[in-house]
């Protein structure tokens, strides 16, 4: 068992990252991911990490870095938001497509225009599709732990992925905590040393990147989806051991006060721990309302998430994001089509809270829910928008 | 040589489409992009190994036995720098096919 430390919640990524003998990190500073990079540049400038420190140029060369260092075998580490993660988008692609294990700490902020520096998920849902494994966090303590279990799944030799973790901007990376740090013994017992399947090394040579005429590019992004899908029982597994060395137990779908509930809200990050909140006080007062908490972004725990919403009547999706001109919003949007073909499929609400910032307290949580019931049209709602 | 690209299946393909087998570039045979051939006279030719230098996919081979260069069909595109480059105008292009 660790020690238990009051930090900011940044900081003690930083602390996991360093506690993984991480290789590389390159990373440039943007708000409000800086704390974690700062942090690392101090490790490894007072001799505390041996890693290279790359103090890139931009965001698109924080990327294209650690693509080389993973690539070459190093275990890689980055960190970015917003347009920082819209400058390494084209990138961001190509590690995925390519199989290069690294792990990603997003703090998550809106995009611009206008600008804004606080937090929604825009930026993750502009990356939704660029299949990475991809975790949204709740708490400090499961950001930290995420860190240890992203290394080890990324690297698995059956996955070769890279794994973004979604740390809510502010709300998160930026709280003091208290956090159980892991041993050196721990991370020695959870994490084995990085053995990439491929590498540029001379000792074997190949090609990385090649270009994919039209006969070959379906077959690749197929091997691609795969291979996502396929990292699915090596997450449950390292989050299943992650329990054994830590007591703490992660799955993809979490359910909270769900038994007997006729409605359910459905949320993903840090908005969960207050939706918690809105359901105990709804709870006192006899309405059935329990939470479901995505963990799981990608690959998405499809059967989790309809066996957690049969038998509701109302699903209320709490989405951080908006995707102008379109039928809803992103998370609502899958959680319809998995939905659409089950025999009893509940209501399922679109409710967008929370963009650029927005605070969303227990009690805008209560009104979020009694909004989307009171409504009949089933259209997608942007709550506590004026006019 | 590995299998042609087009009749490899999803599984095949080694994880982020590595190559781990050099030299597979030429399974695929650029040649049949080809609109014009470069035509070849060996009595103009003054051996100066020009095109030989000059071509961009080391399609053109000197053939020893016989003093001459020859063409690789398989993968000439039918660029012409060759041609353009011949000191001794002992290489022409002509339409493909005709």
């Amino acid at each position: 068992m660790g020690k238990k430390v009051g930090i900011e919640v940044s900081i003690a990524a930083a602390e996991a990252v360093g506690l993984c003998d991480v290789d590389v990190v390159a990373a440039y500073p943007i708000t409000p991911q800086t704390h974690v990079v700062e942090h690392l540049s101090e490790l490894v400038a007072q001799g505390e990490l041996d890693a290279e420190f790359v103090p890139v140029e931009s965001e698109h060369s924080a990327m294209s870095v650690c693509c080389g260092s993973a690539a070459a075998g190093a275990r890689t580490f980055t960190a970015t938001a917003s347009q920082g993660l819209a400058l390494m988008a084209e990138i961001v692609f190509i590690a995925s497509s390519m199989r290069l294990p690294m792990v990603m700490f997003l703090s998550n902020r809106a995009l611009s225009a206008p600008l804004s520096i606080w937090n929604d998920h825009s930026d993750a849902m502009m990356v939704r599709d660029c299949g990475w494994i991809q975790v949204f966090c709740e708490n400090g303590q499961e950001v930290y732990d995420a860190i240890f279990h992203a290394f080890r799944v990324a690297e698995d030799p059956g996955v070769q992925l890279p794994v973004m973790i979604n740390v809510d901007g502010f709300t998160l990376t930026h709280v003091i905590e208290p956090i159980e740090f892991w041993s050196k013994d721990m991370v020695k017992k959870y994490l084995p040393p990085f053995k990439p399947v491929h590498r540029l090394y001379p000792d074997k040579v190949v090609s990385m990147g090649a270009f994919g005429m039209p006969e070959i590019y379906a077959e690749q992004k197929k091997a691609h989806d795969h291979a996502l899908w396929n990292s699915m029982p090596v997450i449950l597994e390292a989050w299943d051991e992650l329990a054994d060395v830590t007591g703490r137990k992660y799955s993809p779908v979490e359910l909270y006060k769900t038994e007997g509930a006729e409605t359910l809200i459905l949320a993903m990050g840090s908005i969960c721990e207050t939706a918690s909140l809105a359901v105990d006080s709804m709870r006192e007062e006899g309405k059935k309302v329990g939470l479901v908490r995505l963990r799981l972004w990608r690959p998405l725990p499809v059967e989790g998430l309809r066996k957690a919403l049969a038998g509701a009547k109302d699903v209320v999706v709490l989405d951080r994001a908006i995707s102008p001109g379109s039928a809803n919003a992103p998370v609502t949007s899958e959680i319809r089509a998995l939905m659409y073909h089950e025999p009893d499929r509940p209501k399922i609400h679109c409710m967008i809270a929370g963009l650029g910032g927005r605070d969303v307290t227990g009690d805008d949580v209560t009104r979020i829910v009694e909004t989307a019931l009171a409504d009949t049209t089933y259209d997608y709602h942007i709550y506590g928008v004026r006019g | 040589m590995p299998k042609p690209m087009d009749q490899m299946t999803w599984q095949e393909i080694e994880p982020g489409g590595i190559i781990t087998e050099p030299g597979n570039a030429a399974c695929y045979h650029t040649g049949t992009w080809r609109s014009q051939r470069p035509k070849y006279d060996e009595e103009k030719c003054i051996r100066c190994w020009r095109c030989f230098i000059m071509c961009p996919d080391a399609a053109i081979s000197p053939d020893y036995g016989n003093n001459v260069f020859a063409w690789n069909f398989d993968y000439c595109k039918g660029c012409g720098i060759c041609a353009y480059e011949c000191p001794a105008d002992a290489i022409t292009m002509e339409e493909e096919g005709e």
